[in-house]
């Protein structure tokens, strides 16, 4: 008899109720249960990153956490990155840097590099350094883009966004990417 | 049809003027420019389409039982209780498929073939060999009841190295192989050697090893199998990079006609070589779906991944070569032993690291007299197959050192010594002493080029700043050329009973003016679906936008040998570029017909036919295409029904070359080694993309860093392997990398129509001799010197205290 429960939760700001077996992964569920196959499984270990998806707002190995533990959570995928055909400016800065080749890992380096962003925005601190961007992309594996165009693709992206929110200190004359009620990652991030 | 509005801005629109175009040698309208991927968008939105992310209904799950032991007699297998086990649909012994295999063969009488079984029957030779496999309603399910499988092992001896293996009283992996020597050639075996050496004013040798290495890529191997009764086919996705070969090999094992099958290649996360084999796990997936008449999945895991799937760069040379007083190299004599584990992986056999490493080691240099002996030593442990590189990151190696050993026993300047005996600019195409003819390359001048821009960029001072903080830093240089693009003339030198080599494309142009390109190339990552399209729209005069790349597919694509070896844009694209070429000449002859010209006069530019030196003539290629496919009959009878062309290309290969510049710095308290900065100059010919170009180097120099100071796959003495998870097995992250410094030069290939030259694996060939390099150059104070990869910090501990006790410095190695 499978140990199933009953969970309810909001992916990309969309909700889902389901019947879920306890030791099914949060990131099974996603794919398998919910059709968000954009997050990707490359260890299911914890070490790969590929799986990271963020749970209200916090980057998790979705690989590392079971469905049920995300019941009456916000969780944001690749697939809530942008709306409709237009690609937001984490994203358009990974193809612009070729930040991408197989594109397996991609997904959970995006919503790795969405996080840090978002927490870097609320706080209004400056513009990261290389070696901040480096640390943080060291989260994750990549087989094969050697991460030099990752790293140049979030260093560029929080430039932007620093750019687009006015010099630190002052008010923004621009929203910020997210809308505050929306956590990080959301349909509505992107410029 | 082609969207709404769509907006393309043609560069050079604006140089209406008359003054030329921004063109070099070789280069078009959109071929050199560093366009955006077509395949980013889809992938950045997660809309990538990989085996694991294909939905069935009424799929079942695949998943294999494995031997937890290296060597084995497989007394029995019983499936009963996992039958009954919750979701299970089936379960498949060797006995119950009938014991089907899959066999590489190469048509040499050195050669032994080992048949690889599907599913083990009566023995077992590496440990993750599989033995059975269960199919249920979900993953979950089907390893829950995998578990429930009894089988009944009686484990036997194992061998797990080269000297084990080889030693008179070891245990044989296959009955009745001597000493495991599945492969066994003596090369060039020039009879002057002995004199040579007997004269030689220097003789300098060593003892060079590398060990065992995962290809990982991200996404492991994956395929979803299924019968079409429609169509009458076995339908299979699989994550590979030679659809057509898998095609083949299902056919061979399973006893279908190659129509039956069909294989389709979606997206791919990755592949190194990997998945340039055909696996067992994949054929039996299909012979379930086959009996069960029932779509199959299997998505291997990552311990799969690293203890079943295939492994590469296990090599032990034993080389000595002679020079002459000048420095000039005299002879060169190796003895190459690798390590290929149980089985020869199909269709490339466990011959493969033997034969590259033999034909290939004197590389960029001039080595008058020559001799090797490649051998392929079977273990028990998993097998073999072609990971980025083969065998060329090791004979780089091995030339890098004995130049850096030569160098220090002359007393003289290596770079000095490697510009005399490298083959000079005036001296292509270069036809050595191996046989190989090497076409025109930049070798003098990346070398001159990365000496300065190493002096003019502050490395030294650098290193000079590490050392006076109390670290150890030293910089190191490698040069190489590496063979690419090479069809039959090349592979059949190996002898395989399937020869790879050639590739066909197909261009049509549809009735709207957009283009299909078929290709037997299949990219996974390398950018393909833009760099075609590059090279497509230039001969068509048309946007890359409207041309769409179509690969991967048996039904849809002329018979191919798919990605690997660096062949792709070689092959690929210039069997693409021809066909463009026949379809352009097919719209001249339309539009000349049209326009009352003669064919020869019309030029196709920017979406449009015009007539050479009349302005006013013109028209535009979607209407061509409408006429040539709905007005035919107001064309020529030798123009009518449309506008395609199929074309093939089977080059000998073209050289690319490189050098690469490393400095490391090595913290005497931890002995952590650490990369500080990474030069690569390279010559991959006309560059297509320089940002894919960039993408493919950056992602090579980080497997051969890895290579050089991270990674190895180890098993214990008894055969269990060791690095079965990537907590064990270390694949570099950001941290371990720097910043990467790549200039091009570009030596168009005379060879193929586009002058490209392959350049996949190059970042991997050089780095791990540059990095060693950096590494001795860092510790020659100290007196340590290092001939094996990986160089791990405990390696530099040891010998380091092995210097300073006046032990013997050098560290035990890796094999």
């Amino acid at each position: 008899m499978k140990d199933m429960h009953r969970i309810s939760l909001r992916v990309n700001g969309r909700g889902h109720e389901l019947a879920v077996e306890a030791r099914r992964t949060l990131a099974d569920m996603l794919r398998h249960d919910l059709g968000y196959t954009g997050t990707h499984l490359g260890c299911e270990h914890g070490i790969c990153g590929a799986c990271t998806v963020l749970v209200d707002g916090c980057p998790v190995r979705s690989c590392l956490m079971f469905g049920v533990q995300a019941d009456g959570t916000e969780v944001s995928t690749v697939e809530g990155l942008s709306a409709g055909e237009d690609l937001s400016d984490l994203q358009q800065a990974f193809s612009d840097h070729h930040a991408l080749q197989c594109g397996f890992c991609t997904p959970g380096f995006l919503m790795l590099a969405e996080a840090y962003l978002a927490q870097r925005d609320a706080g209004g601190s400056g513009p990261p350094t290389e070696a901040e961007v480096r640390e943080l992309v060291a989260a994750n594996l990549c087989r094969c883009t050697g991460y030099q165009g990752i790293i140049e693709a979030v260093l560029a992206t929080a430039g932007g966004r620093q750019r687009a929110a006015g010099p630190p200190g002052t008010a923004p004359d621009t929203p910020p990417a997210a809308a505050p009620d929306t956590p990080p990652g959301a349909a509505a991030s992107g410029p | 049809m082609t969207g709404p509005a769509v907006h393309r801005s043609w560069p050079g629109a604006a140089l209406a003027d008359g003054r030329p175009e921004e063109r070099t040698a070789g280069r078009g309208q959109w071929v050199g420019r560093a366009m955006a991927r077509k395949e980013d968008p889809r992938m950045l939105r997660g809309r990538g389409r990989f085996v694991g992310d294909l939905t069935r209904a009424g799929l079942l799950h695949a998943a294999f039982v494995r031997s937890p032991f290296a060597s084995a007699v497989v007394c029995s297998v019983s499936t009963g209780p996992a039958l009954r086990a919750p979701g299970v649909a089936a379960a498949f012994t060797a006995a119950d498929l009938g014991d089907p295999f899959l066999l590489a063969t190469l048509e040499r009488d050195e050669f032994v073939p080992t048949p690889m079984p599907l599913l083990a029957g009566d023995r077992v030779r590496f440990a993750g060999e599989p033995v059975a496999v269960i199919v249920a309603d979900d993953a979950y399910l089907a390893e829950d009841a995998a578990e429930l499988v009894e089988v009944e092992w009686d484990p036997l001896p194992a061998v797990t190295g080269i000297s084990a293996a080889t030693g008179g009283a070891a245990p044989a992996v296959h009955e009745g192989v001597a000493g495991n020597c599945l492969v066994d050639l003596m090369m060039f075996d020039d009879e002057r050697l002995g004199e040579i050496f007997a004269s030689a004013p220097l003789t300098v040798s060593g003892v060079f090893t590398s060990a065992r290495l995962a290809a990982l890529p991200l996404e492991g191997r994956a395929c979803l199998a299924e019968w079409d009764d429609r169509d009458g086919q076995l339908v299979m996705h699989v994550s590979t990079q030679v659809p057509h070969q898998v095609r083949s090999a299902v056919a061979q094992a399973l006893g279908l006609p190659e129509r039956a099958v069909r294989v389709i290649a979606p997206d791919v996360g990755g592949g190194f070589g990997l998945k340039c084999v055909v696996g067992r796990e994949e054929v039996t997936v299909a012979a379930a779906a086959l009996r069960l008449r029932r779509p199959v999945r299997w998505v291997e895991d990552r311990q799969e991944n690293l203890t079943a799937s295939f492994h590469g760069h296990e090599q032990r040379y034993q080389v000595r070569a002679a020079f002459g007083a000048d420095g000039a190299i005299l002879a060169l004599d190796a003895d190459i032993e690798c390590d290929v584990g149980a089985y020869s992986a199909y269709p490339f056999t466990c011959a493969v690291e033997p034969l590259m490493a033999a034909s290939e080691l004197p590389g960029v240099y001039k080595v008058p007299a020559y001799r090797a002996r490649g051998r392929a030593i079977a273990t028990n442990k998993a097998p073999t197959a072609p990971y980025r590189g083969v065998s060329r990151p090791q004979i780089v190696l091995v030339m890098e050192r004995l130049m850096e050993k030569a160098a220090r026993a002359l007393g003289t300047d290596p770079l000095q010594l490697r510009r005399l005996n490298m083959i000079s600019p005036g001296e292509f195409p270069y036809t050595g002493v191996n046989g190989i003819t090497y076409d025109e390359g930049s070798y003098r001048e990346s070398l001159d080029l990365a000496e300065r821009r190493v002096a003019g960029s502050g490395w030294h001072a650098e290193r000079d700043a590490l050392r006076g903080a109390g670290m150890w830093a030293g910089i190191g240089y490698a040069c190489f050329s590496e063979r690419t693009g090479y069809g039959t003339p090349t592979m059949s030198l190996r002898r395989m009973r399937m020869t790879p080599g050639y590739d066909t494309a197909m261009v049509r142009m549809d009735p709207t003016g957009e283009v299909i390109v078929t290709t037997g190339t299949c990219g996974h990552g390398q950018g393909h679906e833009t760099t075609f399209a590059q090279i497509v729209a230039d001969r068509l005069g048309v946007h890359p936008d409207q041309v769409r790349l179509r690969q991967g597919d048996t039904d849809l694509v002329a018979y191919g040998w798919g990605t690997f070896a660096s062949r792709s844009i070689v092959i690929g694209g210039g069997a693409a570029a021809r066909a463009a070429d026949q379809v352009a000449d097919q719209l001249r002859q339309v539009a000349g017909a049209l326009l009352e010209a003669s064919a020869a006069d019309v030029e196709l530019r920017e979406g449009c036919a015009r007539i050479r030196g009349d302005r006013q003539a013109a028209i535009g290629l979607s209407e061509l295409a409408r006429v040539a496919y709905f007005q035919t009959h107001t064309l020529p009878e030798a123009l009518r029904y449309g506008l395609e062309a199929r074309a093939s290309f089977d080059p000998p290969g073209t050289f690319s070359n490189a050098c690469h510049a490393a400095m490391v710095a090595i913290d005497p308290g931890t002995c952590a080694i650490r990369l500080h900065r990474y030069l690569v100059v390279e010559d991959c010919g006309v560059v297509i993309n320089p940002l894919i170009v960039d993408g493919q180097v950056l992602g090579g120099v980080t497997q051969g860093v890895a290579a050089a100071l991270l990674e190895r796959i180890r098993y214990d003495d008894q055969g269990q392997p060791a690095s079965a998870t990537l907590m064990d097995y270390l694949p570099p992250t950001a941290a371990e990398m720097c910043p990467l410094d790549i200039v091009h030069l570009q030596t168009p290939s005379r060879l193929d129509d586009t002058g490209a030259k392959g350049m996949g694996e190059g970042g991997m060939i050089g780095a791990p001799a540059a990095v060693l390099n950096a590494v001795n150059d860092a510790l020659s104070p100290a007196g340590a010197e290092f001939d094996h990869i990986p160089v791990l910090a405990g390696d530099v501990c040891a010998a380091l205290a092995a210097a300073a006790t006046g032990g013997t410095p050098g560290g035990e190695g890796a094999a």
